[in-house]
């Protein structure tokens, strides 16, 4: 687990923006950025908005290019198409709205996209598309049209299109922003699956606080900066520490705070526990 | 409800006619779209009607469907039958009072016409009624991929239609919602004159153009994303393939061009 597949090395990225007298005022995303991920990792990246957590996802397929530093993966930097297309063929990307990235008309011909753009032989793209969506379980919607499924649905189909491509990384880019609790576990569970079954390195962009407790390691940022970064339980007992950085604590934690029972509890189960200890046993 | 919407008028169903290759399809229906135009007396004229008719009961779309489409052209039949009827002239008067006059060649003219035109409508909705908007863009890109020597972007075209067909029900929801949204803050859509309404719509097709921006500016990328690079390079996981019922209809066809390319010269023009 130590093969870094995406490496940051002192990136700053910044938009052009007009400020109010329209001259150039760039606005900066990303300020000296030193991040990394190993393979078969689960990385979380928290942060609330404008804290430069989408660009830094961005940064990570070779869509931006970052204005100074370097952006590693797997060795190659993405100076050029042709090395920006064999990045892309290493990192997928799943974005926030599912509605914007189906291509097709019908859900097997969207999983395929992937795989014919990079001219995969016919009967192999129809292998994987199949074992791609049998994985994120959408086998029985293969011949549906995306806009009659749900947004859980449609995430999901997404996710089928970049495994069908068989990246070894995938980012995916507030995947569950726009979706209803229902559509989030489903989504959720798939994206877990993938990273233990099949190897796959995640990176999850996020700002939901529950979504970052199951993953390898948390990094936390805040007007481009990264501010804090480790294990979820490491991170998570820092309650006050994240609050200056405009974050909340799952809500289990935040209990055991308010109660101040300790911290470092992540989920309901582990709550219930300390509840039950601090009670005095017998429950 | 809106979410329901099909585009195109695509009955689905297993008959022969769905099962033709769609390329075949396509310029089979070309082909006899333009044999359709070759035909000069009723004899030939009536090996397309029966062709149209026997195409459609192969098809297996329920008559209701295929009369449907006849509906829009009806006032165009109407038009035509009338101006031939008065403007053609020749042969034995059948009718004469003041200036109008109708002849033999006049009512045979409309006559015609009519059987002309209903047969190209049947024919050409015969091939949306049994092929998919998605097969059809395909077969389209795929038939026309000869012309990449004229340096003619075939494939950009192809998947210019295929966003096209996948977004029109996003949108038409999204139309929904901003229509929604609008009537929410007072906007009153219902009422007032043509004008009035038309202005009504503003508030709807701004927002709607501004969305639909940043929807194709997420799609380039998620598309860029996912290795697009245009047509260059490009496999397709489903392959199309020429089977035997392919050829019998190219056979059937090259069967009634050649009958009726024999009536015409064995039988006195009417036309």
């Amino acid at each position: 687990m130590d093969e870094k597949i995406i490496e940051f090395e002192n990136v700053t990225m910044f938009y052009d923006a007009d400020d109010e007298e329209g001259n150039k005022a760039p606005i900066p995303a990303l300020s000296n950025v030193d991040f990394s991920v190993e393979k078969g990792e689960f990385v979380a990246v928290l942060g609330h908005n404008g804290s430069g957590k989408s660009t830094l996802a961005k940064l990570c397929n070779a869509i931006y290019e970052p204005n100074s530093g370097v952006v590693r993966v797997k060795g190659i930097v993405a100076d050029d198409d042709e090395k920006a297309d064999e990045v892309r063929r290493i990192v997928g990307m799943v974005f926030q709205n599912p509605d914007n990235q189906i291509v097709a008309t019908i859900v097997e011909d969207d999983v395929a996209f992937g795989p014919e753009n990079l001219g995969v032989e016919p009967s192999e793209i129809r292998r994987r598309v199949d074992e791609a969506l049998e994985a994120v379980n959408m086998y029985k919607y293969r011949h549906r049209e995306p806009h009659k499924l749900s947004g859980g649905q449609k995430q999901r189909v997404a996710i089928a299109g970049v495994l069908a491509m068989q990246t070894e990384c995938i980012v995916l880019d507030e995947p569950t922003a726009m979706l209803d609790p229902v559509g989030r576990e489903e989504v959720m569970q798939t994206v877990h699956r993938m990273n233990k079954e099949m190897g796959i390195t995640v990176v999850l962009i996020t700002h939901f606080m529950d979504e970052a407790v199951k993953a390898d390691r948390v990094v936390v940022m805040d007007s481009g900066r990264v501010v804090m970064q480790g294990k979820p339980r490491e991170i998570f007992s820092r309650v006050e520490e994240l609050r200056s950085h405009g974050l909340d604590v799952p809500q289990s934690t935040e209990l055991c705070h308010i109660l101040g029972y300790g911290e470092g509890v992540l989920n309901v189960d582990e709550c219930v526990e300390m509840i039950t200890e601090k009670l005095g046993g017998a429950r | 409800m809106i979410r329901d919407i099909t585009i195109g008028q695509y009955y689905p169903g297993k008959s022969l006619l769905h099962k033709v290759d769609p390329r075949m399809k396509l310029i089979l229906t070309f082909a006899i779209i333009i044999v359709i135009f070759l035909c000069k007396n009723f004899f030939s004229l009536g090996v397309i009607a029966v062709t149209a008719v026997v195409a459609s009961a192969l098809s297996k779309v329920p008559a209701k469907m295929i009369l449907k489409s006849l509906k829009p052209i009806v006032i165009i039949l109407i038009f035509t039958a009338i101006l031939n009827v008065f403007y053609t002239q020749g042969g034995a008067t059948w009718f004469e009072w003041k200036f109008i006059k109708i002849t033999e060649k006049g009512v045979f003219t409309a006559i015609f016409t009519m059987v002309r035109i209903i047969s190209l409508v049947l024919i050409s909705s015969l091939l949306t009624y049994t092929t998919t908007p998605t097969m059809l863009t395909d077969a389209l890109e795929r038939v026309l991929s000869p012309l990449k020597v004229f340096k003619i972007k075939v494939h950009t075209l192809a998947m210019m239609m295929t966003l096209a067909l996948r977004f029109i029900p996003t949108l038409i929801e999204e139309i929904d919602r901003i229509m929604n949204a609008q009537k929410a803050r007072g906007a009153d859509l219902e009422t007032g004159g043509l004008i009035e309404r038309a202005k009504a719509l503003v508030p709807i097709f701004v927002p709607l153009m501004v969305s639909s921006f940043r929807r194709a500016y997420e799609l380039a990328f998620a598309m860029t994303c996912r290795c697009y690079t245009g047509g260059e390079g490009r496999t397709r996981m489903k392959q199309m393939k020429l089977s035997l019922l392919d050829f019998f209809a190219l056979f059937a066809c090259i069967a009634i061009t050649a009958g009726i390319i024999v009536l015409n010269h064995f039988f006195t023009a009417v036309i």
